[in-house]
């Protein structure tokens, strides 16, 4: 494999890999702590009418109008999840899936209406991702890593996932300890008079963004699954804070990194003509990495009994 | 030379509804800075009456004003000692940990703990005893010892006025004696605590004063005064069944 066909063909989709399963894994050990995983499901489907209202008035398949609209239907349905519980009296669970149901399918309903679908922005896209469709082609060989002009024409997807993925690690290490409080104990963080409503409310901004950003390369599907898999695998193996939520995105980094690289590159690269779904591989290990921590945990707790 | 101190909480008219039920109706009411128990009957109200205060749940109606002002000024000088079923034990946090998190608004977001914030987490770990077990994860220790680690938080804090929500449920002799022990040394220091107790055979040991409530103010007042058979049976709506008026002992039975 020569290193021109590696940057043009598997460094983009490794890039938008590691970034989006480092970002979800980092913003996924916060909602599993808070106990709202299914928070990020939600917001993952709920940005899909912001999107399709971004692009039908841009025109643009564009990162940012997109990413504007998500921010908004997500900030709309958060205030929705809020609205609906305290009126209708429903606990969060039931409060949130009722939002994001009606959100997705207003989402797919625009999709329909707006002539977007026509285009390059389907359903399958939405649902399954393009990781393998990220090229480079302006890249000549390792020389291009320095050549801005051939920086400048690396799939702009990539450029909407660094933002976010930068985005998001220094909000959570700039705000560190009121985000650890505001997992364990949100009613002692309102108590102590830290602006509880506006973290919780951040937070949810930056998991919309997470999954904007990363559902255009990965899929909605394995959005959730690098919101949850990471930090659920991290929550059995750790009982600390710091390595929780650093872990979950090291992790996330890495089962991402991993699954494209056993969908595709490493068969190839071992003279196999098998080619993989890397969403879908990616997926998987992340349920094996729960299934696996899960049996770790069983062990070293027998074995303590015993 | 003593200034006249506001009362530590003073309430009017508050009214608390979930949905059409009504948790607390027209209290009025204001506390004597020192030790004070709110007592009264299951669904009395007692833990929506500190949480309405806190502004952990909305009030339908009424003004409450804590240590003289508005609640929204008085955000962080009141600390707080919840219910031990409203923790999640399996949270990745150190019994130091939990206890550091009361200085979370005083010190700087980000970086590691400073000094004196650690210094003061531990020194309120050690007064209630648990200086050994201040890395321990929340979950691996006993119900007790889980309690003495709120009640080191509500310390560190340095409040003027703490509020809690059953200190003395289910904990053992050792964990007992340490509540009551820190309960002595704020009362000492001039601070407010203001507690819901549930048993009635050890509230006039404890507490200089009681609120009897149940949905509405019963009685309130100095415990000689207030803590009387007429008014715990009134409280309680039900059959006493022996109230030792010299003794320390009510025994009560909860009857329809």
């Amino acid at each position: 494999m020569g290193g021109t066909t590696f940057l043009q063909l598997d460094l983009p989709p490794l890039l938008a890999a590691l970034l989006a399963g480092g970002t979800c894994g980092l913003l996924g050990s916060l909602l599993v702590l808070r106990r709202e995983s299914l928070v990020g499901d939600a917001l993952a489907h709920a940005v899909l009418p912001g999107i399709v209202l971004g692009f039908a008035l841009t025109g643009l398949r564009a990162g940012v109008p997109m990413l504007g609209g998500a921010l908004l239907a997500a900030l709309l349905a958060v205030a929705a999840i809020g609205l609906v519980r305290r009126a209708a009296r429903l606990e969060a669970g039931a409060a949130t899936g009722a939002v994001f149901t009606v959100f997705f399918a207003a989402g797919l309903f625009g999709l329909e209406l707006s002539g977007a679908r026509s285009v390059d922005l389907d359903l399958d896209c939405v649902l399954f991702g393009q990781l393998e469709t990220l090229v480079w082609p302006a890249a000549t060989g390792w020389g291009s890593l320095a050549d801005p002009a051939a920086l400048g024409s690396l799939p702009r997807q990539l450029g909407l996932l660094a933002g976010v993925a930068l985005a998001s690690a220094v909000a959570v290490a700039l705000c560190w300890r009121p985000l650890k409080l505001l997992c364990f104990d949100p009613g002692y963080a309102a108590v102590l008079g830290l602006p509880a409503r506006g973290l919780e409310t951040g937070l949810a901004l930056l998991v919309a963004a997470a999954a904007v950003a990363a559902f255009e390369s990965v899929g909605s599907i394995l959005v959730v699954a690098l919101l949850v898999c990471p930090a659920a695998a991290l929550r059995l193996l750790t009982d600390r804070f710091a390595p929780q939520v650093i872990g979950g995105a090291v992790l996330g980094a890495a089962l991402a990194v991993l699954g494209y690289a056993l969908a595709g590159p490493l068969p190839a690269a071992l003279g196999s003509g098998v080619a993989l779904n890397a969403a879908g591989v990616i997926g998987t290990l992340g349920g094996l990495a729960v299934a696996l921590a899960a049996l770790l945990t069983r062990g070293r707790r027998l074995a303590a009994a015993g | 030379m003593k200034e006249i101190a506001a009362p530590p909480l003073d309430v009017a008219g508050l009214t608390v509804a979930y949905g059409a039920n009504l948790a607390l109706e027209d209290v009025t009411w204001t506390a004597a800075p020192g030790l004070t128990a709110i007592v009264g009957p299951n669904g009395a109200g007692k833990s929506s009456l500190l949480r309405a205060v806190l502004g952990l749940i909305p009030a339908r109606a009424g003004t409450i004003r804590l240590l003289g002002a508005p609640p929204a000024a008085m955000r962080g000088a009141v600390g707080w000692l919840p219910q031990r079923a409203m923790v999640d034990w399996d949270f990745p946090a150190s019994a130091l940990d939990v206890v550091a998190m009361a200085g979370t608004r005083r010190t700087r977001w980000f970086g590691p703990l400073p000094r004196a914030e650690r210094e003061a987490a531990r020194a309120a770990l050690a007064e209630v005893g648990m200086a050994d077990l201040a890395d321990r994860q929340i979950g691996r220790l006993s119900g007790g010892q889980q309690q003495r680690v709120f009640l080191a938080r509500a310390l560190a804090q340095d409040a003027r006025l703490v509020l809690m929500d059953e200190p003395f449920a289910a904990v053992d002799a050792a964990t007992e004696a340490a509540i009551a022990a820190v309960l002595r040394r704020l009362a000492a220091e001039g601070r407010s605590v203001i507690a819901v107790h549930h048993d009635l055979s050890t509230v006039r040991d404890y507490f200089d004063a009681v609120l009897l409530l149940n949905r509405r103010v019963i009685a309130a007042g100095p415990m000689h005064a207030a803590f009387t058979a007429e008014n715990v049976t009134a409280a309680y709506g039900g059959r006493l069944l022996r109230f030792g008026d010299a003794g320390d002992t009510a025994v009560l039975a909860e009857a329809v």
